[in-house]
């Protein structure tokens, strides 16, 4: 892409090479075993890439949201269990304690998290409360100089695994009048620490893709944590996940034009190998057709997601474009996996292949982060249309 | 201590490799360059010694075209301090003995006190470049190391050779290859690749290194044909009757394949 800086090119080109050499060999048998490997997460650790969107003064890279999504694509190319892994660790795990978190909160969590020693999950999704995040039911009441958190929370990604330090709780915390006289329900975001007595992490899921991604429901029953892990304002919980949702946009288009990428790679060197009727296959000219429909999709997500990220960067307002760009780049991952596998035949059906993979992996990025419909309410409303 | 590293742009080790039949030299066009695999390894080995002895100075070096810089500063991104670009249209058809002459004015420029390179490039396969700078420099050599300890005033290692090991060092200055037992290069992580752009980065031309490339005066090899290589045949199939094992067997030993 001419618009990427030598620097960011050879980040790309860096976190490609990681990603087929110590990511891809371990792919299979990850998703296979439903088991994220915590080796590969310690040396995207030790390669930095925890680090990438945050200032070398707390540990960082020194890159911005750009660097980080151009690693998120090129590792979701060959497995996108570990590619989310890297989104959220950042966006959900690290960036919120950077963004709104005390000194001493930074000072206790940052260090260990930019170096990928340690994760964090942030806990929005309920039973009940998903894109409409309004509807949260978790509570915390101050009691004293604690907080007693009592609730549920679903499908919280990094919230178990071996290194994970904490989860962020979106929570009710009382209530509010508006101006216009309506009432409305003050949610406020608070770091509980796993471990914490009444904090139960449940089994992980047995999801149909993203097997290897470390994802758990969560209860708190009776939970107390001091009053200063109250993250940001009270009250601001609200505001300030909006912005890591729209950011978290951007990340999960990168992850499915890596996707959609590594879809296209697979069915290229296949079509090309593979040979029916005496030729190869990429010789016919439905399946050259195809490749190049694939390429169309992968080339234009990414546009989209370069540009939201740019945008997002810059300080300029991005919702609309990370909205377009999650939309149009889900459903490149989407169709690319159906082709490529398709292209692959009855080897595309077997769980050893990547595409096969991606088939059952892609189908997420239309869901998480706001689904695609949301997507298209966020796209009206910007237009203006009362949707 | 300083250490100089030699590596090499090369046609991608795992995509197509062509050889243009105009020129005789490796078609750069073909594939995307990447920095040779063996100079990544003979850079981790000093990076490995840096990381462990402060004091340690480490130069990437290369004999390559302008345009190998970017694969070049990939070796400063990787840790290395500095890197020297010997860069001259004159020297685009260098055969190994103008290579090691040229080689050996700029490290004897630069000064070392040991150079570190792969005993064996990916494309041109050459292999007496770490001898042949050895003898130009008057300083001894250890070649194809599968291991390498570095002291304050020697350099020793172990050498593979059939049915045995051998151990051997040798006093510093000294030039040593190695082969591909080191273990791989280290990933650059980004906050290398920014520093690497402030890292110095010497270009330096022939004429710098007082090189002459149209010097007839010392050895040439000269190249006096070259083809494609041919075509792969089709392979010989032997159909199992009963008889497939003592066939194979047949056929392995009339072709001395075992």
């Amino acid at each position: 892409m001419h618009d990427l800086t030598d620097e960011e090119q050879q980040l790309y080109d860096m976190v490609c090479e990681f990603a087929d050499t110590v990511v891809a060999p371990q792919a299979y048998e990850a998703d296979r075993t439903h088991e994220l490997s915590m080796d590969v997460v310690a040396q995207m650790g030790e390669l930095g890439l925890f680090g990438l969107p945050f200032p070398e003064e707390v540990g960082g890279q020194g890159g911005d949201y750009m660097a980080l999504c151009l690693a998120i694509e090129a590792l979701a190319r060959v497995d996108q269990s570990i590619a989310i892994t890297l989104e959220a660790g950042v966006g959900l795990g690290a960036m919120p304690i950077y963004r709104h978190g005390t000194d001493e909160q930074k000072a206790e969590f940052l260090p260990d998290l930019v170096a990928g020693r340690a994760l964090g999950g942030f806990g929005l999704t309920e039973p009940e409360a998903g894109s409409d995040a309004g509807a949260t039911r978790t509570t915390a009441v101050l009691d004293g100089d604690e907080w007693v958190v009592n609730g549920s929370k679903q499908f919280i990604t990094n919230s178990g695994t071996p290194i994970t330090r904490f989860v962020t709780v979106t929570a009710v915390t009382g209530e509010r009048t508006r101006p216009d006289g309506t009432v409305s329900k003050e949610l406020s975001t608070i770091i509980v620490p796993n471990g914490t007595p009444g904090f139960t992490v449940g089994p992980g899921y047995d999801k149909s893709g993203w097997r290897a991604s470390d994802t758990h429901p969560l209860t708190f029953d009776d939970v107390r944590v001091p009053a200063g892990n109250l993250l940001g304002e009270r009250g601001r919980g609200f505001a300030n996940f909006l912005r890591a949702l729209d950011e978290g946009r951007i990340a999960i288009a990168a992850l499915a034009t890596g996707a959609a990428q590594g879809c296209l790679d697979e069915a290229m060197a296949y079509a090309k190998t593979r040979n029916v009727f005496g030729v190869p296959i990429a010789s016919h000219q439905y399946i050259a057709f195809t490749i190049a429909g694939m390429q169309a999709r992968v080339h234009t997500a990414r546009l989209a997601w370069h540009d939201a990220a740019r945008r997002a960067d810059a300080g300029l307002p991005f919702k609309k474009e990370a909205a377009i760009a999650k939309l149009v780049s889900s459903d490149a991952a989407m169709l690319n996996a159906r082709d490529a596998t398709q292209i692959f035949g009855g080897m595309g059906f077997m769980n050893e292949t990547t595409v096969a993979r991606h088939y059952r992996d892609s189908k997420i990025l239309e869901i998480g982060e706001g689904t695609n419909e949301v997507q298209l309410m966020v796209i009206a409303r910007e237009l203006g249309l009362a949707a | 201590m300083k250490i100089i590293v030699l590596v090499k742009e090369v046609p991608d080790t795992y995509g197509e490799r062509k050889l243009d039949l105009e020129t005789g030299l490796a078609d750069r066009a073909a594939s995307e360059p990447v920095l040779d695999e063996i100079g990544e390894r003979a850079l981790e080995v000093a990076l490995a010694h840096a990381d462990a002895h402060a004091d340690t100075e480490v130069v990437v070096m290369s004999m390559a075209p302008e345009s190998a810089a970017t694969t070049i500063r990939k070796g400063l991104a990787m840790g290395a301090g500095s890197a020297v670009h010997i860069a001259d249209p004159g020297l685009a058809a260098a055969d190994l003995g103008l290579t090691a002459r040229t080689l050996a004015a700029a490290i004897r420029r630069t000064g070392f006190d040991l150079v570190i390179t792969g005993n064996l490039s990916t494309d041109g396969s050459g292999g007496v470049i770490p001898a042949m700078l050895a003898e130009l420099l008057e300083v001894p050599n250890a070649t194809a190391l599968t291991s390498v300890e570095i002291t304050d005033g020697s350099v020793s290692g172990t050498r593979d050779v059939d049915g045995g090991t051998m151990r051997v060092s040798a006093p510093l200055p000294a030039v040593v290859s190695i082969t591909e037992a080191l273990p791989d290069a280290r990933f650059p992580n980004f906050k290398g690749i920014m520093a690497a752009k402030k890292k110095p980065f010497e270009t330096v031309s022939a004429a710098d290194l007082g090189i002459e490339p149209e010097d007839l005066s010392a050895a040439w090899s000269i190249m006096t044909a070259i083809a494609e290589k041919p075509p792969r045949t089709a392979g010989t199939k032997i159909t199992d009757e009963g008889d497939g094992g003592t066939r194979i067997a047949e056929f392995l030993i009339e072709n001395r394949l075992v």
